[in-house]
């Protein structure tokens, strides 16, 4: 799907926090033919209110058609666009990773060098939570794959732009 | 309505209100006055309430008659169309009836009975996730969870319906809540935090406009359905005047400026006038006013209006820039727009029009002359012929209505149509059983004016079961068929594309339209000859009731000018 037009897109909308609205914003994406990279929602401190952070890679023109789109949508309240503003992302993934014997030592090294933390263990595995931007969880796993990954959960991208200093 | 509960709080006093009241109760207050529709078990505590008001009801004889009505009524008058209907088979026969709303920007609100909350998600009888399925081809929707948010939900319905680009919003309706009930407090005001549509066009946008009409040489306007909604004819004659810039219309357009005006071009597009097609491709301003550029419209995009600097007007953001790069967008209701227009241009020095417009004027004229909208009338009836007798004696004063096909596009191309709201048709989703239910709603709107479907054989099968509701209600709808047992519009394409291999069009058991009729208890009458066809017009147009009229017309006749899909528009097929 992805061609060189494309580019990597995060959107954040503001939405009434209630039920179908999420469907109404994937519904955008899926008829287009769009696929979701990552979602994230949940509520903001006025829990009328639910954010949606959302990465997909797309075609500009129809992505600037999507937003516009989504705009007139009536429970979405404002979406912004992060792809050319300064903003901070970060992204959590619990990583549940097989813990041969002579791994162990080396999945802790890798732990503490990402600055991230194991928040379970077994006889035979080691749960780990790290916790940054999309590129510091794909070095980390790229780095640890080859010990055996169980499972992963990631949370999606969640991001803010940032204010004028 | 029935005995209300009075009941005290904070000092005032409350009536205590069930669902079902409140519904009637808003829609009375919205200034509602019929409904279309069909009962059920869900909704049949809405019935038991409203055969206690003056309220109408129009019981169709399928739901999607119901939505089709309520659309007719609503493009015939300009109300919000109300439609009602129960849960599962109900509410899915409506789909079609709203996709056809929605891609027409139809205000229309449609209510469904749903089964009890506790009950959704269950597979209950007759349950099945409406909301979720009208999603994409609703403007909004609802589910209702709580009889106290009803009313609020329902003023919000006509608000969002009505408002801004107009659509169809469907609310659904639980039977709990709507036996439920709650002390009812009249809502005022609709206020929407994240809906805030756009009326005033930009002021930095219109003096942009005024200069390019100031430089333009072979200026020209495109309407569309938008310079219906927002009721710009006026202003729209106005403009075409003043910069003397000739009009095309799209299909949704027609009437939005009058067919008899000397700078009316005609229909635009696939099966659009020689010279409005040409027109398009020679201008160097193209002013659009509420139009959102179908394919149908602009046959290959990166061909469309190649001369031209394109002003769009449009009160959906979402509509300019979507198929077409234009210069000056602007964001607006129509009619505001072109009458702030008009008064600025008045204020500037524009000029001796006349005599600079006349070279392009006079190219039209010439393009005129090659009379592309003609057909041979020989010993079998032509369509054709069949709609423009009927303009002569209509004196083009009919509402019609139409089916879709060859019979939407020849009533487009041959009735003159000189007022808005008379050419009711499904032009976004091409509905086939559009015209009959739809000019049901047109004659409930108007009942004391001529209002005709023009139909094929193929589109009036749709939804012929209507027959019964017209003759309930005494509804005198005049239902022409253009009968050549077949579905002309695919044929021809089949003619014309794919060797004549007629796959599956020819309609070898077409009813006999007469004795259908007088099944039904409405009149017969049928046209095998064209000296037939005015006087069975003449008979039928002021019989007092539903007639069907049957014209036994040429089969392989095609629809001309014709663009082959995805072609520049200039490039027509004229015979």
């Amino acid at each position: 799907m992805a061609n060189e037009k494309d580019k990597r897109h995060i959107l954040s909308m503001l939405v009434d926090n209630q039920p179908g609205v999420l469907s109404r914003v994937a519904g955008f994406f899926s008829s287009r033919g769009f696929n979701i990279d990552s979602l994230c929602v949940s509520e903001t401190h006025d829990p009328l209110i639910s954010r949606i952070t959302l990465v997909a890679m797309g075609d500009m023109a129809v992505l600037e058609q999507i937003k516009k789109q989504l705009n007139k949508l009536i429970n979405v309240i404002k979406v912004l666009d992060f792809t050319d503003v300064d903003y901070v992302e970060r992204e959590t993934a619990l990583v549940k990773l097989r813990a041969k014997p002579e791994h162990r030592a080396e999945i802790l090294r890798m732990t503490d060098i990402f600055r991230s933390r194991v928040v379970d263990v077994g006889s035979d595995f080691y749960t780990v939570e790290i916790t940054g931007d999309e590129g510091k969880i794909n070095a980390f796993l790229k780095l640890v794959k080859h010990m055996g990954i169980k499972e992963i959960a990631r949370t999606g991208l969640v991001a803010l732009g940032r204010e004028k200093k | 309505m029935c005995q209300p509960k009075i009941i005290n709080q904070k000092g005032g006093i409350l009536i205590k209100l069930t669902g079902a009241q409140i519904v009637l109760k808003t829609l009375q207050e919205e200034g509602v006055d019929v409904i279309f529709g069909f009962p059920g078990g869900a909704v049949v505590d809405i019935y038991d309430e409203l055969v206690k008001t003056d309220i109408r009801h129009i019981t169709v004889r399928h739901e999607q008659g119901a939505v089709h009505a309520a659309d007719g009524y609503t493009r015939a008058s300009g109300k919000v169309g109300v439609c009602l209907v129960t849960s599962g088979p109900g509410a899915t026969n409506t789909v079609s009836g709203i996709a056809s709303a929605y891609m027409d920007s139809i205000p229309i609100v449609v209510l469904t009975g749903q089964v009890p909350t506790d009950l959704i998600g269950n597979d209950a009888f007759q349950e099945v996730d409406i909301v979720g399925i009208t999603r994409p081809c609703t403007k909004h929707n609802y589910l209702v969870k709580r009889v106290e948010d009803l009313g609020k939900i329902l003023k919000e319905a006509f608000y969002v319906a009505q408002s801004g680009r107009p659509g169809p919003v469907l609310v659904d309706l639980p039977k709990d809540v709507i036996k439920g009930s709650t002390p009812y407090r009249p809502i005022k005001q609709v206020h929407l935090r994240s809906y805030n549509p756009t009326y005033e066009p930009n002021f930095r946008q219109l003096p942009k406009a005024a200069a390019l009409i100031k430089e333009a040489k072979r200026p020209m306007i495109l309407t569309g359905g938008g310079a219906i909604l927002s009721k710009a004819s006026e202003a729209l004659r106005t403009l075409a005047w003043k910069i003397q810039a000739p009009v095309a219309s799209t299909l949704m357009g027609m009437g939005a400026f009058p067919g008899s005006d000397p700078l009316w071009l005609g229909m635009i597009g696939m099966h659009g006038t020689y010279r409005a097609n040409m027109s398009s491709a020679a201008c160097d301003l193209l002013i659009a006013v509420g139009v959102r550029f179908s394919d149908r419209v602009t046959g290959k995009v990166e061909k469309f209006a190649p001369n031209a600097r394109i002003i769009h007007i449009d009160i959906d953001p979402t509509s300019i820039r979507k198929n077409i790069p234009v210069s000056i967008p602007i964001v607006g209701d129509c009619r505001l727009t072109l009458e702030k227009l008009n008064a600025l241009l008045d204020t500037e020095e524009l000029g001796d029009l006349t005599g600079q417009r006349k070279p392009w004027l006079d190219q039209i004229q010439e393009w005129k002359a090659t009379k592309t909208l003609t057909y041979v009338q020989d010993e079998v009836i032509k369509p054709q012929y069949v709609v423009e007798k009927l303009c002569e004696i209509t004196n083009g004063e009919a509402i019609i209505t139409t089916e879709v096909g060859q019979n939407q596009m020849w009533a487009a191309q041959y009735y003159q149509f000189n007022q808005p709201n008379c050419f009711i048709t499904s032009g976004g989703l091409g509905c086939m059983g559009f015209g009959f239910p739809a000019a049901i709603g047109a004659q409930v709107a108007f009942p004391d004016r001529l209002v005709v479907d023009i139909a094929g054989d193929g589109s009036i099968q749709m939804n012929i079961q209507e027959m019964a509701t017209a003759m309930q209600y005494r509804l005198p709808v005049k239902i022409i068929v253009l009968n050549n047992s077949c579905l002309g519009m695919v044929r021809q394409w089949q003619e014309l594309f794919y060797d004549r291999r007629y796959a599956h069009t020819q309609m070898e058991a077409t009813p006999d339209f007469v004795r259908l009729a007088e099944a039904y208890g409405a009149v017969g009458l049928r046209a095998t000859r064209p000296k037939e066809v005015a006087p069975v017009l003449k008979k039928g147009l002021s019989h007092p009731g539903l007639v069907i009229m049957d014209f036994v017309v040429e089969k392989e006749e095609c629809v001309y000018p014709m663009v082959p899909a995805g072609a520049p528009i200039t490039d027509m097929l004229l015979v």
